[in-house]
């Protein structure tokens, strides 16, 4: 099988042999053609955005206004701050210029003069790795002014590295041109998108390290050749990043819409002492987790995953055997939501603390069943009533774990205690009337 | 005590500043500048950094207190983060963190009294398929065990 993102070429970090296996060739070919035809082209090839939503790529790109006198940005997501993923520092660290040329394509299909790459700030190693190939690539003139002379072109763009700093609520996109504006990480209220008032308040796309790295290869062979790969509806490889109870932990490069089962039992090799799997999470710890009797015959893709309750994510799964302490597991869960998020919604701040705070009531095996309810009920009322989406990344593995393990849950409760008043559900979000309307 | 940028790293503030169109964005760079000159991030850089940015210590101090990695005290000479989040956490991390609390006698956020460590448990930091893993200041240590937490320890303590 061909790997696009993470090809098995030695030394493909150097610029030299980055060249010779035809780098910057992709760049070239998009250079000779309309920055639309571009953005036709990723279109058709129906790359979908492998940071979380799997939004696709061509569609945000075309959401860019074409006639505007602002600057206009583009944003590289390395923020990689989700638990359980651990694929764009492989690319950082293993195949940086395809990143680079993928940013030379897409911000001329925007028409972008200047680039971000927003790199969290633990990753110091990767941080160093990128800005050496950035360098080097502008050393050799294939990024910022000199380009014009390499390609021939009327275009360039200039790429800045910006280094985070510990919050994990930068990876949401308008929390991250906040940070990058050097403000606090807060998210911002949507609409308006980040396409029409981003960066300083210009058009600006903001799109995941993997995702961009998929653009050369996408120009080079046709959008046609990219659309055959794996699941039509959400073709190309992924970049599955196998962490937990598996034998083998790492990431691999295969097709999307492999099969769970197959992921962790021939590629992971399989769970340490041929134990049971417990329960898994796909796509990173936000993501709705499954049962390991619910596993089976489950594909890996945005669609699949759907159908199953559950979600892509940035396809981190995590496995956890028979022996897992699964209340412990979503108490370090919750305690994670409760560190990063960043105060600004009530629902959010104030929910995320109550959550651990029943759960850690769990563990010291103080709870009741009604604690469970309680769970769900605090969850239901984050959801939906946020800014942005840690709401419910911060809800879903808390409504979602004591929901499909359920007996699990109970077993661990002993006392019954009379809930309060149960609590009516609203969606903020979804309520565009005013609020005297809302009764029920 | 009075905090001024050395030379050299005034020069590295300008380099910072010319990345963005608007002064004040280069903030978090700076700040890192002056955590490596400082070693954490006092009342009087907070003070300096706005004045060379040209904007208020609020918006400084803001920054500073959002972001994990601005220590807001001084840290050890070297700081160990331990990850304890899920994957780490199914592969061993709290028996790494604990170990590391009950050698060197301290408690999270702590510094060791010859200053010479401080420890940190921190949320995922992209170990997940090496698992568990400990940071010590820029360096990640990955795979680890007891003894080999132990080793490093050791090599650091000489």
């Amino acid at each position: 099988m061909e790997k696009i993102v993470l090809p098995d070429i030695k030394d493909l970090h150097l610029i030299d042999i980055y060249e010779q296996n035809g780098g910057y060739s992709a760049a070239k070919k998009a250079y000779s053609q309309t920055p639309d035809e571009i953005i036709d082209q990723v279109k058709k090839s129906g790359l979908r955005g492998r940071g979380g939503a799997a939004f696709y790529a061509g569609l945000k790109w075309s959401f860019m206004p074409k006639t505007t006198d602002k600057p206009k940005y583009l944003c590289i997501n390395g923020d990689e701050s989700e638990p359980g993923s651990f694929k764009d520092r492989q690319i950082f660290e293993f195949n940086p210029h395809q990143l680079i040329e993928g940013i030379l394509i897409t911000a001329y299909a925007i028409q972008a003069k200047i680039t971000y790459v927003y790199i969290r700030g633990e990753y110091h190693k990767w941080i160093k790795l990128f800005q050496k190939a950035l360098d080097d690539a502008y050393a050799r003139g294939y990024v910022g002014e000199k380009m014009k002379e390499k390609f021939g072109t009327d275009f360039f763009v200039d790429i800045y590295v910006h280094k985070g700093a510990g919050a994990y609520i930068c990876g949401e996109e308008s929390a991250l041109m906040n940070s990058i504006e050097g403000k606090r990480g807060y998210p911002r209220v949507k609409p308006p998108f980040p396409a029409q008032n981003g960066l300083w308040g210009n058009p600006t796309t903001i799109n995941n390290v993997e995702t961009i790295t998929n653009v050369p290869p996408i120009i080079n062979k046709g959008w046609d050749w990219f659309s055959k790969i794996g699941e039509p509806k959400h073709p190309g490889t992924l970049l599955y990043g196998i962490s937990g109870h598996v034998n083998k932990p790492g990431v691999y490069e295969l097709p999307s819409g492999m099969l769970l089962t197959d992921l962790i039992y021939n590629y992971a090799g399989g769970v340490p002492g041929n134990k049971k799997i417990l329960c898994i999470i796909p796509g990173g710890s936000s993501m709705p987790p499954l049962r390991g009797d619910q596993i089976e015959g489950v594909k890996m893709d945005a669609e699949s995953l759907k159908a199953v309750g559950t979600s892509i994510g940035t396809a981190g799964i995590m496995v956890m055997d028979e022996d897992t302490d699964l209340v412990k597991v979503l108490t370090r869960i919750a305690k994670f939501y409760y560190h990063e998020s960043c105060g600004q919604c009530t629902p959010c701040r104030e929910g995320t603390g109550w959550m651990l705070k029943i759960l850690n009531r769990l563990v010291a095996g103080e709870g009741s069943t009604h604690d469970l309810d309680l769970l769900i009920s605090v969850a239901s009322n984050i959801e939906g009533n946020t800014i942005c989406a840690l709401g419910e990344a911060a809800a879903w593995p808390v409504r979602y774990m004591v929901t499909r393990f359920r007996d699990y849950f109970e077993q661990r409760v002993k006392k019954e205690v009379a809930l309060p008043v149960p609590n009516k559900v609203h969606s903020m979000r979804h309520t565009a009337f005013p609020l005297a309307e809302i009764k029920e | 005590m009075e905090f001024k940028f050395t030379e050299e790293n005034i020069k590295k503030i300008e380099e910072a500043v010319k990345k963005y169109p608007v002064k004040k964005a280069a903030v978090m760079p700076v700040l890192y500048i002056a955590q490596e000159q400082n070693g954490w991030i006092s009342q009087e850089v907070i003070k300096e950094v706005a004045s060379i940015l040209e904007t208020t210590s609020e918006d400084v101090l803001g920054v500073v207190t959002f972001y994990t990695m601005y220590h807001q005290k001084p840290a050890g000479k070297y700081h160990l983060q331990v990850c304890t989040n899920v994957s780490c956490m199914l592969r061993g991390a709290y028996e790494i963190y604990d170990h590391v609390k009950d050698k060197l006698q301290i408690k999270n956020g702590d510094v060791t009294n010859d200053h010479l460590f401080s420890l940190e448990e921190v949320e995922c930091m992209g170990s997940c398929g090496t698992a568990p893993m400990i940071a010590v200041n820029e360096d990640f240590f990955e795979n680890l065990d007891v003894q080999k937490v132990d080793q490093i320890l050791e090599s650091l303590n000489k």
